[in-house]
């Protein structure tokens, strides 16, 4: 449902309460699946959190088929490559003011993104960090280059689990406020999957740029990814706790916020740093090929090891 | 024959001339009618019980070999859909689970892919960009799918023997240069010839979203080839 008659509304109405979210002079390529109802766009905009009511009524019309069948899951990947697009793009460029799900997914969110973003980040990380160990060692007659495929499982675990998990823990926390304060802008759960995923897109290219050895110019590019992105979940939830008692609302926000930045750090620097951190300290004493830095890895792959490991 | 007369009243002198049509009996008429006797007798269409098996076992493989062909020379051609068969696809996939072995430096470290993690990567990787077709729209059956992306893994399975070749002369920059062409020239040809088979079976609008896995895809499978280092 896309409701693009929202600016002319401001216009005849400029003295309405409004979430101020202006529409972008962006125009669908594609006209199928358009709907226009000019008599609720009003309302949205001056009731706001309606807004919430009318997209759970229209996602309940949507997804009528029961979820044992494969039309129920086939209604999550209802969208085109323009419309993923626009939503990573906006999921990128975060404009102050508007807000990811009501200018992007409009109750059409999609599994699609959030799950290929996330695939593409694993492998992303995995490569880069491979690269990076290699070019610092580049040149040193000791170094025998290790692709280290494990990582990879960990880091999928990792990374699936924040897209998943912190989700349905932030639904089901805004489900329990809401219930207790009225007014509050509501998600439905795959909405929120979907803001996460896509808000994930940018450490994808910072992943890439992690290669370059220099630490200072990781950091930033960590800060400014981290800022971008929580910039995009912040603007996000911030409608949906404002309303909230003040301190609730600012550690929600907080919480994730913390929780993005945990997972920044934690996967890049794991994946990519912990080598290098620990040559760094260390020296060049102890070789290459020994994953110390992983230290609880390390037992644990050693007795795995041993099991499996066939005679040669 | 009243009718026709009544009509022939009407319409001319058309149907002026029928009641006077007879036979005469003259004039033989002779001939023969035969009726063939149908040959397909129901065992013959199940006859492969009776043939050698070095002729089942040819037909199979020819088969197997024509789509081969088609992978290598991707031209739009739907022999690979109509008549799928995963006997390729478990062979390429061995053949290269088994040359990606022994790759490990030291036993006790991260070493490369096991065996039973290149095979999940690939048959997982190919069930869940097959889900992902479908999911989309597309018109592809489940086992056509993973047929096609089975077989155009053949590229990648002669890039790696290409690979294990090269390391065998050397390990240094010029080995690595020459494997790194092979690698992305392969992977290309992967890519184009899956997308070659696939692409008119999805909707319009939504190709690149079902494009882009299947690059994923062989990107990994070509990035543990590449990366690959013997003992």
């Amino acid at each position: 449902m896309q409701f693009d008659d929202a600016a002319n509304l401001l216009a005849a109405n400029p003295d309405a309460t409004t979430i101020s979210i202006d529409e972008p002079a962006e125009i669908p390529r594609n006209q199928h699946g358009r709907l226009q109802e000019p008599g609720r766009e009003e309302d949205d905009e001056l009731l706001g959190t309606d807004d919430s009511d009318k997209t759970e009524l229209l996602a309940g019309q949507k997804k009528s088929a029961p979820f044992w069948t494969f039309d129920y899951y086939q209604t999550f990947f209802d969208v085109d490559t323009y419309q993923v697009l626009d939503r990573i793009k906006g999921s990128v460029f975060p404009v102050p003011g508007k807000n990811f799900v009501r200018l992007y997914i409009r109750s059409n969110p999609d599994l699609y993104g959030p799950f290929w973003i996330c695939a593409t980040l694993v492998f992303t990380i995995a490569v880069s960090g491979n690269l990076s160990n290699f070019f610092i060692h580049l040149g040193k007659p000791t170094y025998h280059y290790v692709p280290e495929f494990r990582k990879v499982s960990i880091a999928a675990t990792t990374i699936y689990a924040y897209a998943w998990l912190v989700p349905l823990a932030l639904w089901g926390f805004l489900m329990w406020r809401n219930s207790k304060v009225m007014n509050i802008v509501s998600y439905s759960f795959l909405e929120i999957v979907c803001v996460y995923g896509y808000s994930l897109f940018i450490y994808i290219p910072t992943a890439i740029l992690w290669i370059i050895p220099q630490k200072v110019v990781r950091w930033v590019l960590m800060m400014f990814s981290l800022g971008l992105s929580g910039s995009v979940l912040v603007m996000t939830f911030w409608p949906a706790v404002r309303d909230d008692n003040r301190r609730i609302a600012l550690a929600t926000v907080g919480t994730i916020v913390v929780l993005h930045a945990l997972l920044a750090v934690g996967c890049l620097v794991r994946c990519c740093l912990s080598f290098s951190l620990l040559c760094y300290f260390l020296g060049p004493a102890y070789g290459a090929g020994k994953e110390v830095a992983d230290c609880g890895k390390s037992s644990l792959l050693k007795k795995s090891s041993t099991s499996e490991e066939p005679p040669k | 024959m009243a009718a026709a007369e009544g009509s022939g009243g009407v319409g001319g002198p058309l149907f002026a001339g029928l009641a006077d049509v007879s036979i005469s009996e003259d004039i033989p008429v002779e001939g023969e009618i035969t009726v063939p006797v149908g040959s397909h007798s129901p065992d013959d269409d199940y006859s492969t019980l009776d043939e050698p098996v070095r002729d089942t076992i040819m037909r199979d493989l020819k088969a197997v070999g024509k789509k081969f062909v088609h992978v290598m020379y991707p031209k739009k051609s739907s022999a690979l859909l109509r008549d799928w068969d995963l006997w390729g696809p478990l062979v390429l996939c061995v053949s290269l689970a088994l040359m990606l072995q022994g790759g490990s430096a030291d036993s006790k470290d991260d070493g490369g892919p096991q065996f039973a993690e290149v095979f999940v990567i690939i048959w997982f990787g190919a069930v869940v960009i097959t889900l992902n077709s479908k999911l989309l729209g597309g018109t592809i059956s489940f086992f056509q799918s993973l047929c096609v992306l089975g077989y155009c893994v053949l590229p990648l399975t002669v890039a790696m023997l290409v690979c294990r070749l090269v390391l065998l002369a050397g390990s240094g920059t010029v080995s690595f240069i020459i494997r790194l062409i092979v690698v992305v020239a392969m992977f290309g040809w992967s890519t184009l010839a899956s997308t070659a088979f696939l692409a008119d079976s999805q909707p319009p609008n939504r190709k690149a979203l079902v494009v882009y896995p299947i690059f994923l895809f062989y990107f990994v499978i070509s990035w543990m080839i590449l990366t690959f280092t013997p003992q």
